[in-house]
């Protein structure tokens, strides 16, 4: 079945990429609600010493932080990623119908 | 407190608003189209929008707010740099590309592009002007803050001279010239930071922060009084003239040469000690007297400094330079004073006393001290906690003013790269507002009236040059923002408001035109409640902005971009529901029953932000209303389905 014209096509990529940014979102949102759940429920764990000589709440702050960033950039290599794919099935898409 | 005037800072800050100024009417030349007005063009690069983005989010309420709060309240102010930072989550993996797909120049126009509906286009007008407006009285208060160290003016002086400014660039350019202005501030805003936080590093921890002269470090008076049957009755070379109990402390009024002092009556089981108090007195002539003397005599001492610090397990003087985590962890284990206020009637007068507090570093570095969520927290407290982390982390992503800068880039590509550069650029920034923050609590540069100067005041400290350049680019963070804002609500009334739901059909003249009229009205209004809301911290006020974005118009932006169904009567419903239940919170909450003169502990609920019920009840709104009331398929929504 080779039935793909171009507007579908766009459609599957842009369903590719916001799969994957919502399911990005849900992983930073575990993380993000951990840490006010902690501070609600278990506010002493916030104290404890991890590593360097920080405790949790500065250590999940700013892993939380960096986290973010992370992501971010991960989400950003993904797409482009589909993005270039897409654009290179598109030509050949092309090119086949050019030569037949 | 008061301030000298420094022409170094004078110099710096006035070739800064001209270089602003300046860009502002080059670019306004070129604006010809309402779509350059509203939108730039759609023709700026993904690089410079994104630090344009990270201009147009660190706003006062970050540089300022953020550094003045964790300087006062440790943590907790951290708390906002993480929520402000998690919301990018929501606009980068849920709200970017599709809103970038939707829409044309403005919020209302995105959220009306399938439906074509006046009541869409009404509500969701009025959203934004609100939102808007909330977010502009946190900035209004900043500027004033900021420009009286600066030019040595009183607080509405500042915040007349902001909206001014600000009138003006938004008159003469829109969005081109405004983009602009934030890519310049926020990279440097960046660079400084970084070499505040250097130098923060370089100085380390000491008892007594005094810079090398440039300035002087105060230490705090300690007497011995004689005591008889719990009264305090005499102490060498003072007159013991009263004594007040508030609360569970003792306070006494001495004089010395005719200068009456208060002190902090700390009473162990063998000994007794009067610490030295701030005062701020108003008196019933109508002077205010400053620990006893005019303003002008400068004896309202810059606060902030450490009682103990602790290396290796040792009490040290100093310590040196420090590593980043060094900084923090031996923050952790020492002690800091920090001073807390409480007020009293002392006969006629009003005083405003400040006293102070050693707290232990270990619950500085933790949350708590103004979010009570561990020891002496309640339901309410905790609630407060929740709120507030949902209404940051729900809430940038439904500004609308961060959300026009989606239409200033060509494609929905160099949307998600700017949203990534201002991500990584932010998150830096934040980081960096930690050392900013702990390094003004520590380093005796405080003003106990107005915590927002923090990061400016400890950057005066290390010099004069730095802190006018620091001050120069907040005020400039703090144009930029306003302008940013101002054009957004300007959008709202004159394109959405005027053109599209009143269908005036104006000309592209005259709709740039009428944009600058509503900027105008716009600004005049924002400077009114700029003077107004004087003194609060400039975070705190920026968590309603938030919450109320994220209630009015993030249930509607998810739901049309993830659930089919969602109806035009759906969406204006959960916006009116929204905007109302988060304003009825906010104005019935402890902080706004003191701004009214009436106890915060007497408010109707202690809660302080209102996204915890109000973004719920917008959910639900938008969901039922949308199953009674399912959507017509109009032209708009065939058109769109058939791609």
């Amino acid at each position: 079945m080779h039935v793909n014209n171009t507007s579908t096509e766009k459609e599957s990529l842009t369903k590719r990429k916001s799969s994957l940014g919502i399911r990005l979102f849900f992983i930073y949102l575990v993380f993000y609600a951990g840490f006010v759940l902690i501070g609600v429920f278990q506010y002493e764990l916030l104290a404890i010493q991890i590593f360097g000589g920080l405790n949790l709440a500065l250590a999940y702050g700013i892993g939380l932080i960096v986290f973010a960033v992370i992501l971010g950039v991960l989400y950003n290599y993904y797409c482009t990623k589909y993005e270039d794919e897409a654009d290179t099935e598109q030509a050949n898409e092309m090119k086949e119908r050019g030569t037949a | 407190m008061i301030y000298e005037i420094s022409y170094t800072a004078l110099v710096f800050f006035f070739i800064f608003v001209g270089l602003v100024i300046g860009l502002s009417f080059y670019f306004g030349r070129k604006t010809r189209s309402s779509s350059s007005y509203y939108a730039a063009g759609g023709q700026i690069h993904w690089g410079v929008n994104g630090i344009a983005f990270a201009g147009d989010y660190l706003s006062a309420a970050s540089f300022l707010g953020i550094c003045g709060m964790i300087a006062v309240s440790g943590f907790d102010g951290f708390l906002y740099a993480i929520g402000f930072l998690g919301g990018w989550i929501v606009a980068l993996f849920l709200i970017a590309e599709p809103f970038k797909r939707l829409g044309k120049y403005t919020f209302t126009d995105a959220l009306n592009a399938k439906f074509n509906s006046r009541a869409i286009t009404l509500s969701a007008s009025v959203s934004t002007l609100i939102v808007s407006v909330f977010y502009l009285i946190p900035q209004m208060v900043g500027a004033g803050d900021l420009v009286m160290p600066l030019l040595g003016m009183p607080h509405w002086a500042g915040v007349l001279l902001v909206g001014a400014i600000v009138i003006v660039i938004v008159a003469s350019a829109g969005m081109a010239s405004t983009t602009y202005v934030q890519f310049l501030k926020g990279g440097l805003l960046i660079v400084l930071s970084l070499v505040l936080t250097f130098f923060i590093l370089k100085n380390g921890l000491t008892l007594t922060p005094d810079f090398k002269g440039n300035s002087s470090h105060y230490t705090f008076m300690e007497l011995t009084p004689q005591v008889e049957d719990d009264k305090v009755v005499a102490v060498p070379d003072w007159n013991v003239i009263a004594q007040q109990v508030i609360g569970d402390k003792t306070f006494v009024k001495l004089s010395q040469n005719g200068i009456e002092r208060w002190f902090d009556w700390e009473r162990g089981h063998d000994s007794s000690l009067l610490k030295e108090a701030l005062t701020v007195t108003q008196q019933a002539n109508g002077q205010t007297l400053y620990n006893g003397e005019p303003k002008e005599n400068r004896r309202f001492y810059q606060v902030g400094h450490m009682s103990k610090i602790v290396v290796n397990g040792r009490e040290v003087e100093q310590t040196g330079p420090l590593s980043p985590f060094e900084f923090l962890s031996t923050l952790q284990k020492s002690e800091i004073v920090r001073f807390l206020q409480v007020k009293f009637p002392d006969g006629a007068d009003q005083v405003s006393l400040y006293y102070q507090e050693p707290t232990a570093g270990a619950s500085f570095m933790l949350p708590g001290l103004k979010y009570k969520i561990g020891r002496d927290a309640n339901l309410w407290s905790k609630l407060d906690f929740i709120s507030l982390m949902l209404a940051l982390f729900l809430g940038t992503a439904a500004l609308p003013h961060i959300l026009i800068r989606y239409y200033t880039v060509k494609t929905p590509r160099d949307a998600r790269k700017s949203t990534i550069l201002a991500i990584a650029a932010i998150g830096g920034f934040y980081i960096l507002t930690l050392f900013m923050g702990l390094g003004s609590a520590v380093n005796g540069v405080l003003d106990l009236e107005s915590s927002n100067m923090a990061a400016p005041l400890l950057a005066r400290a290390f010099g004069a040059v730095l802190f006018s350049i620091i001050s120069a680019v907040a005020f400039a963070t703090v144009l930029g923002t306003v302008a940013g804002l101002i054009v957004a609500s300007s959008g709202a009334i004159a394109h959405d408001f005027i053109d599209v739901y009143l269908k005036k059909n104006l000309s592209d003249d005259r709709k740039v035109k009428l944009g600058k009229i509503a900027a105008f009205v716009v600004g005049i209004f924002a400077i009114l409640l700029g003077m107004a809301f004087k003194g609060i911290n400039v975070s705190f006020l920026v968590g309603w902005a938030f919450a109320i974005a994220a209630s009015a118009n993030l249930p509607a932006i998810l739901f049309l971009l993830f659930w089919k169904k969602t109806s035009e009567t759906g969406i204006a419903a959960s916006i009116i529901v929204g905007i109302v239940s988060s304003l009825i919170i906010i104005l019935t909450s402890p902080t706004m029953w003191d701004k009214y003169g009436l106890d915060p502990e007497s408010a109707i609920h202690q809660l302080e932000n209102p996204a915890l019920i109000s973004f719920p009840l917008a959910v639900l709104t938008v969901y039922l209303v949308s199953l009674r009331c399912p959507r017509r398929s109009s032209n708009a929504d065939i058109e769109n389905s058939t791609g």
